[in-house]
C-alpha cells in the first residue's frame, strides 16, 4: 500500500519536548566509546569552558525519536517497522546544547516519493529545535526508506 | 577529541582528517546503543525479529555508525566548530564488522564571517563496503 501523500505530505507531528539528563548524555558517550571527558565528566566540561555536559553531535536525533508516540506515524502510514530503513540524516547546528536544556521539537513530513516503480518509498521529516530561551539550536532532516518485504 | 580547530591559514583542500576505526560491532554494543539512544527497534537487538524480516541477523543502527563517524569529525575540530553534519546510509554493518572513518577537506569558503571547511566523510566496513558517505562543515580558527 503506497503512503497516502494527500494525508501525510506536510503533516505536522505533535510538538515534542524533552530534556536530556546528565546520566543519559554520559551513557550515550559511553555507548559510542567517546573518550573525551567533556562528554562524561561535568567538571571536565566546565573546565573546558562549557556550561554543562555537551550532547554529542547526533543526540538531537535520538531526542526527537524519543517522542512518546515514536512509531505511531509510520503505523498510521500503514508501514511496518521491519520495512523501514534509514536513508539519510542531516544536522544543522546553530547553538550549543547541553544536558539539562529543555528542548522543543517541531517535526513535519516535508517530502514523499518513490523509486523503482514503487518498490521503494521515501519520506522526509524535517525538525526545528528550540531551547528554553526560544532560540533555534538546530535542525534535523531525515529520509526514511520503506521497502516492500517478500 | 581535538581541543581546538585547525588554523585556516594551515588548512589545504585535500588534507586528511585523523582516521578512526571503531571496535567490531558486538551485541553488547548494540544493546548499549539501543538503551542510550532510545532506539529500541528490534531489528538491531533481537535476532529472532531480524530473521523474521529476512535478515541473517541483527545489524548496527545506522545512527550508531553515524555517531562513530562524528567521532572522526571531533578528532579534527571541537563540536562547537561543527556547523552541519549529514550522511547517506549506504550499506548495513553486521555483528563482527567494524567501520573505519576517514575524511578530507573538500572545500574552503567563508560564510557568516567565518572561515569554514567542508569535509567529505566516508565510513568503510572491514569487509570493504561503504557504510556511510557524508559531509560536515566546520569553522576554522
Amino acid at each position: 500500500m503506497p503512503i497516502d501523500r494527500k494525508k501525510f505530505l506536510g503533516y505536522e507531528l505533535p510538538v515534542h519536548t524533552a530534556t536530556v539528563d546528565e546520566w543519559r548524555a554520559r551513557f550515550f558517550a559511553k555507548a559510542v566509546g567517546e573518550p573525551d571527558p567533556i562528554y562524561s565528566d561535568t567538571a571536565a566540561a566546565k573546565a573546558a569552558g562549557h556550561r554543562g555536559l555537551p550532547l554529542m553531535p547526533t543526540m538531537l536525533f535520538c531526542m526527537e525519536q524519543g517522542r512518546p508516540d515514536g512509531y505511531k506515524l509510520v503505523e498510521d502510514m500503514g508501514v511496518k517497522i521491519a520495512q523501514l530503513l534509514h536513508g539519510e540524516q542531516h544536522f544543522d547546528y546553530v547553538k550549543p546544547v547541553y544536558a539539562g536544556d529543555a528542548l522543543t521539537f517541531r517535526t513535519k513530513i516535508t517530502d514523499i516519493y518513490d523509486k523503482k516503480g514503487g518498490a521503494l518509498e521515501f519520506f522526509e521529516r524535517t525538525t526545528t529545535i528550540t531551547n528554553q530561551a526560544g532560540e533555534t539550536v538546530g535542525r534535523l532532516r531525515g529520509i526514511a526508506v520503506v521497502r516492500q518485504l517478500g | 577529541m581535538a581541543k581546538s580547530a585547525p588554523k585556516a591559514s594551515a588548512v589545504k583542500v585535500g588534507d586528511a582528517i585523523p582516521p578512526f576505526t571503531a571496535p567490531p560491532i558486538s551485541r553488547t554494543t548494540l544493546a548499549l546503543y539501543a538503551g542510550a539512544s532510545g532506539d529500541h527497534n528490534p531489528m538491531h537487538i533481537d535476532s529472532d525479529f531480524a530473521k523474521s524480516a529476512g535478515e541473517s541477523d541483527v545489524f548496527a543502527h545506522g545512527m550508531l555508525n553515524m555517531a562513530y563517524l562524528s567521532r572522526a569529525v571531533l578528532g579534527y575540530a571541537p563540536q562547537s566548530h561543527i556547523r552541519s553534519y549529514g550522511v547517506r546510509f549506504q550499506s548495513i554493518v553486521r555483528v563482527g564488522e567494524s567501520v573505519t572513518c576517514t575524511g578530507k577537506v573538500a572545500e574552503l569558503f567563508e560564510k557568516d564571517g567565518e572561515k569554514r571547511a567542508r569535509l567529505e566523510l566516508i565510513a568503510t566496513t572491514s569487509n570493504g563496503k561503504v557504510a556511510l558517505a557524508g559531509e560536515a562543515v566546520v569553522t576554522l580558527a
